[in-house]
């Protein structure tokens, strides 16, 4: 017991990361009908490994101590309810019998089948009956070890709102049979759209969500990317459009660090300091998307890999090939479109042909009056006003944006922006 | 210097596993701190929450003690102090603490002073 020999590294949110993987597997032990009981289960084995650790300082291995206790309380449980419950229907004989009970634990507890059990919950969690907004929150929620405060707190959305999401979530779940059979190729390969679908909601959450906190945002990154190459690890999961999603989250997250200036302003892509990107997320997004392209599907998750490609090769703003990007969006509104693929679009063809040019295409979106609460609209409008020197309209546009600012982050970027105007200068 | 025992009592379990985390980095971070100031003479361990008790006379042995939550020891630590109301200040760092828990901070007696 040398909390010296243990990184900072290795027990960066430890208990979270391990959290997600043992409630995955003790419920695979125990079947998803007994769902709650696998998470008292998990919770108290944490409980406990937080007790000695506290006191005796943590051991060489923590994630094996985890894993061990979680094993044994697992198997206390098993043996103290086997009579009153059933457990996993499949794996039912195995676990009534003395003899077998604990050399099964063993292999459901080994690296590879806790993996194996991290994808059955994440299939299980995006349930076709739940939608989008409940598949991404039981996802924090199970398998990232979120509570229902801190997912409230991350997507700046009230307590009880979530907790009832989540209650009605895990009742769907529980509810199912059993938990989502990964072995089964064309039952794989039909759920998979909505897996990648949540984890790509989950990481855009983090990406551009409303949380002020943004180390709570890089946190939700982190989780889609570390959800994603769990994905990636699995022979079915591996597709070219798995690949491309890793791809978008890569180079994405690449761009993260330089979207916070030292005082905890937003830099614009434009005057982000582009040095602090990170180098080798963008090798490994680059990598992903050469993989990605194979097969003959082209995916919303293929085209918005590019883009970020095509951001994370230009050395500043004014190199960045912007008709790339404007041919990139017209696919992408072709395949996937939205508001906010066609505000992005906008933005890209003001850049590529001038601000006039990016006025007529904001204006003309369709369906822009789900604009109306999201303050980056208003913020485009404003940019090109000012660019093309009418700077009291652009000071209008801005303080319409300052007006539905979701945090003091947005808030404290749009009085800079509005400050601009007034002061003379970009 | 003479010797001191800290008793944990009490003390909210986290709501989540990053906030039991937290709470672990900061138990790692204070003795760190009183380890490092030469307070600590044994680190002392955890409790198990229920055990026996055993009754006088008949010698009877019955499951116990069933305090409340918020009187049961935790844990126990020997430190070292010039008095005990260094030992008192050394507590305050505590975590239980911030969990809604209380330290005693017990002197151990000497003989022959």
């Amino acid at each position: 017991m040398r909390e010296a020999s243990t990184s900072p590294d290795e027990m960066d949110h430890l208990f979270r990361r391990e959290s997600g993987r043992m409630v995955a597997t003790v419920t695979r032990v125990f079947g998803v009908h007994n769902l709650a009981l696998a998470e008292d289960v998990v919770q108290d084995a944490f409980c406990r490994a937080l007790e000695v650790w506290s006191i005796r300082g943590v051991p060489e291995n923590p994630s094996a101590w985890l894993v061990a206790t979680a094993k044994n309380r697992a198997l206390d449980a098993l043996r103290r309810e086997r009579t009153a419950r059933d457990f996993a229907p499949e794996l039912g004989r195995l676990l009534h019998s003395e003899w077998t009970l604990a050399p099964t634990l063993d292999e459901l507890f080994d690296d590879g089948a806790i993996k194996d059990a991290m994808l059955r919950m994440m299939f299980s969690c995006c349930h076709p009956r739940l939608g989008e907004d409940a598949q991404v929150a039981l996802v924090l929620h199970i398998l990232c070890g979120f509570s229902v405060a801190e997912i409230a707190s991350a997507f700046v959305c009230g307590h009880a709102a979530v907790e009832k999401r989540i209650t009605r979530a895990k009742k769907v779940l529980a509810g199912s049979r059993q938990l989502f059979d990964v072995s089964a190729p064309a039952d794989f390969s039909a759920r998979l759209p909505a897996v990648q679908r949540a984890l790509y909601l989950l990481f855009n959450e983090g990406y551009h969500g409303a949380s002020s906190e943004f180390a709570v945002r890089e946190e939700l990154c982190q989780e889609a990317m570390r959800l994603t190459s769990t994905l990636l690890e699995h022979a079915t999961g591996a597709t070219p459009s798995t690949y491309a999603l890793a791809a978008l989250m890569s180079l994405n997250a690449a761009r993260l660090p330089g979207r916070l200036s030292p005082s905890g302003n937003l830099n614009s892509l434009f005057d982000q300091d582009r040095s602090l990107w990170d180098r080798s997320l963008i090798a490994d997004g680059i990598a992903l998307l050469d993989l990605s392209a194979t097969g003959d599907v082209l995916t919303e998750y293929h085209v918005e890999a590019a883009i970020a490609s095509v951001h994370a090769a230009a050395r500043t703003a004014q190199d960045t090939n912007w008709v790339e990007i404007v041919s990139l969006y017209d696919t992408l509104m072709a395949i996937r479109p939205s508001p906010i693929v066609a505000l992005n679009r906008a933005i890209a063809i003001g850049q590529a042909e001038g601000p006039e040019r990016g006025l007529e295409e904001l204006t003309a979106i369709e369906g822009g009056e789900r604009f109306k609460d999201y303050p980056f609209y208003s913020a485009a409008l404003a940019e090109f006003e000012l660019r093309r020197g009418k700077r009291h309209v652009a000071r209008e546009r801005f303080l319409a944006a300052l007006a539905v600012a979701r945090n003091p982050i947005e808030r404290r970027f749009l009085e800079q922006r509005v400050g601009a105007c007034e002061a003379g200068g970009s | 210097m003479s010797e001191f025992v800290f008793l944990y009592r009490g003390g909210n379990r986290p709501t989540s596993p990053e906030e039991g985390q937290q709470v672990m980095q900061k138990w790692m971070a204070w003795f760190k701190d009183l380890a490092a100031k030469g307070h600590v003479v044994d680190r002392g361990q955890p409790l198990e929450r229920g055990g026996k008790l055993v009754q006088a006379g008949t010698k009877a042995v019955t499951d116990g003690p069933f305090a409340e939550a918020k009187d049961v020891i935790g844990g126990y630590t020997l430190v070292k102090a010039a008095d005990i109301s260094e030992a008192a200040e050394l507590a305050k760092g505590c975590p239980v603490l911030d969990r809604g828990g209380q330290v005693e901070v017990r002197p151990v007696m000497k003989l022959g002073v």
